[in-house]
């Protein structure tokens, strides 16, 4: 009789294990909240979730598609009132609210399965809070400097590798009546994108993550050298004037337009550079570049995610959509160059054959060996990502009152982590 | 008919009291309301501001804590003190539109052929949204393309980037502002002026008042009512801006275009904010202040009342 039972438990599971990627039996509503707004992600989404729909006829699936502002401030009314099945957000720091309030389920179960421990290892780490995972990543993108290769040709500038040589670019830059770098602070969060680097690559990326912790003081001097290399770019007249009035998008034309050269960010913004009319001979991409050169590079790559709210009630089918949306095959289709344009999660996965995605895949595989880091408002606690952004701008704008800044984000450190 | 005899012994207790519940069931479901959405978020927001609580899990009590943090936010020159003075500002400066709607009504009440359009023009900043004033008026300061720095080039004055210099943005804001105020005013003052007394005006003219005389002893008098709520939405206009804000700066450059209710949404409610309990303490300094305005026109119209 144990045997017996034994042996059918046996063969159910093998059965089950074969069965799940044919056909699960999926039965039920499956509702999904997405952030993906915009029309090209959105029909991204839409097309991806279609065909899963095809796939589990059983199941009556529901998609929402929230504003991606909105989004950020709606998630915590839905996910203890009215939970969806499957919601998107972003890694790291991000989800520890929602994490610790309990309100995402822990899927430590799905990166046992082994297909899932394979392919999704490189992200397990930016979804791990208290050596449990809380979700799975589904896209991510690198950060770097796009610039103009037209100008740079015309100034006989070359790629910089290092902080001297970009120091150089920029003097010629300037001389030419150009700004080095577009940037647009209206929002904060790309001031943020410049500390990052400049951060980790002064002090290394173990350092910039305790001070993201709340381990290191902002009067440190190690701190302060990070904002003395930022000074000396602002000092030259490297950055746009007025920059604290536009949003990342109102700072995109001053780099079409050719009145500055290059711009640090993340690879979204190469689609909006090319509709506006830049070819890819005028538009190349440079990793950024080396300051400290004891110190590893690393790079920010921030990931897009999908969760399980723990208020959720089709779970079952929520995993198996986690599953598939995390497939290779589906990696692979989602993120090529007609659909998010981005970097696949899944090992499993090819990268589609845009120069700008080749780079960058090579970048974060080959050539980031300090560490990955999400950005500096996921990384950071939001209070502290808020404060601290804040005074990265006020910065941008009045290098002089660098001081004063630390010394309130300093304040601020003492209240925000108890 | 024993039962119709028996009805005048057992007059049922609505019946004898009829005329004093009537008022009180008519007022029945205001008073619900009012009661369920305004007094008790009150409390509910004086409580909660004795609370650390991000919104998510579980409150914790801190006493008086949120209001010491705001104490030495004000002592430090920090958020708090920024939010404290634009809002003074905001004050001062928003009166502003009483003056000029007064001024715009006087000019525009008089008989002249067309004179509807001219004043409904005038009016019309008042009935487009808010959020669409923050955004004509970001565009107009806007320094790469906008009209006020190719205006100022005319005269070869700036370039100023009004919403990027921490001096002035909340002038520029407050100017966006006055512009859907003003109207606004203006309305309430050519109401007022159509029961302006021609009797008055006529007595004034053979006793020889001309001009600003005139205005300020025969027409403002009897403009009292207008001003008097021209002064009380303003007044609370100014204490409850926060649309502009958000549209026009999102309270930067680097936190100094901030007032009170944009500080408290952000706090709280904001993609950073998760300080419930000191959201609340700054929307209790915020009725605070808005109370002592409150107290005072409730207490002038009861004096008003009881005169007459």
């Amino acid at each position: 009789m144990l045997s017996k039972m034994k042996t059918t438990a046996a063969a159910a599971a093998v059965a089950s294990a074969f069965a799940v990627p044919a056909s699960a039996e999926l039965t039920g509503d499956l509702t999904i909240f997405l952030d993906t707004s915009n029309p090209a992600p959105r029909a991204t989404m839409e097309a991806m979730i279609g065909r899963f729909g095809e796939k589990h006829p059983g199941l009556n699936i529901e998609t929402t598609v929230i504003d991606r502002e909105a989004y950020k401030t709606q998630i915590r009314n839905f996910l203890t009132a009215d939970a969806p099945d499957v919601a998107t957000w972003y890694a790291a720091n991000r989800m520890r609210p929602y994490v610790e309030a309990g309100l995402f389920e822990d899927v430590s179960d799905l990166y046992a399965e082994p297909a899932m421990a394979e392919g999704l290892a490189s992200t397990k780490g930016a979804l791990t809070i208290d050596d449990k995972q809380w979700g799975v990543a589904y896209t991510y993108y690198q950060w770097g400097v796009y610039y103009r290769k037209d100008i740079f040709a015309e100034l006989g500038l070359s790629e910089p590798t290092t902080w001297e040589e970009e120091k150089a670019n920029c003097g010629k830059i300037v001389a030419s009546g150009r700004a080095c770098y577009t940037i647009g602070t209206k929002y904060l969060w790309t001031a943020g994108g410049w500390f990052d680097y400049l951060n980790m690559r002064t002090n290394g990326f173990d350092f910039h993550m305790d001070l993201a912790a709340g381990k290191v003081s902002w009067e440190d001097d190690r701190v302060k050298q990070t904002f003395m290399n930022w000074k000396e770019l602002i000092d030259m007249g490297g950055f746009i004037a007025d920059h604290q009035t536009y949003s990342w998008q109102e700072a995109l034309p001053f780099m079409v337009k050719g009145e500055a050269a290059a711009y640090l960010m993340g690879n979204f913004a190469v689609a909006p550079l090319r509709e506006a009319g830049l070819t890819d001979d005028q538009l190349d991409f440079y990793q950024f570049v080396k300051i400290n050169p004891d110190v590893a590079l690393s790079e920010d790559a921030p990931t897009d995610t999908f969760h399980i709210p723990a208020n959720a009630k089709n779970k079952e089918a929520a995993r198996e959509f986690l599953r598939f949306a995390t497939s290779a095959e589906e990696q692979t289709i989602i993120n090529n160059g007609k659909n998010l344009g981005q970097l696949p999660v899944n090992a499993g996965s090819s990268v589609d054959d845009d120069k700008f995605l080749q780079q960058g895949f090579k970048m974060l595989s080959t050539n980031s060996t300090g560490g990955v880091a999400q950005f500096w408002d996921r990384d950071a606690p939001a209070e502290m990502a808020k404060v601290s952004m804040e005074g990265f701008q006020e910065f941008m704008v009045k290098p002089d009152q660098l001081d004063k800044i630390l010394s309130k984000l300093e304040r601020a450190r003492g209240r925000i982590y108890k | 008919m024993t039962v119709a005899s028996d009805i005048p012994e057992t007059e049922s207790w609505f019946h004898k009291n009829q005329q004093k519940i009537a008022p009180w069931l008519f007022l029945a479901p205001g008073i619900l309301f009012f009661a369920v959405y305004v007094i008790i978020p009150i409390f509910q927001s004086f409580n909660l501001s004795l609370y650390e609580w991000d919104g998510l899990g579980k409150a914790e009590y801190v006493g008086f804590s949120n209001y010491e943090q705001l104490y030495w936010e004000y002592v430090d020159r920090d958020a708090f003190f920024i939010s404290l003075k634009n809002n003074v500002i905001w004050l001062f400066m928003y009166l502003l539109a009483i003056p000029a709607g007064l001024f715009i009504a006087l000019f525009l009440n008089q008989t002249v052929r067309g004179i509807r359009i001219y004043k409904s023009l005038f009016f019309f900043p008042f009935v487009i949204s808010q959020v669409v004033v923050g955004l004509v008026f970001s565009w107009f300061y806007n320094p790469s393309f906008g009209l006020l720095n190719t205006m100022l080039d005319w005269v070869n004055l700036g370039p100023v980037n009004v919403l990027g210099d921490e001096n002035l943005v909340t002038y520029g804001i407050i100017i966006a502002g006055l512009w859907p105020q003003t109207a606004y005013c203006m309305i309430l003052y050519l109401t007022g002026l159509n029961a302006v007394d021609p009797e008055q005006i006529e007595a004034g003219r053979l006793d020889g008042a001309k001009g600003v005389r005139m205005l300020w002893h025969i027409i403002l008098p009897q403009l009292r009512p207008a001003t008097f709520i021209a002064f009380v939405v303003t007044i609370i206009g100014a204490l409850r801006s926060f649309d502009l804000v958000s549209i026009m700066t999102e309270g930067g450059p680097f936190g100094s275009s901030r007032v009170l209710a944009y500080y408290m949404f952000e706090v709280a409610l904001s993609e950073y904010g998760f300080r419930m309990g000191y959201g609340a303490a700054i929307a209790v300094v915020l009725f605070m202040i808005m109370m002592c305005f409150i107290a005072y026109f409730l207490w002038s119209m009861y004096r008003e009342e009881k005169g007459h």
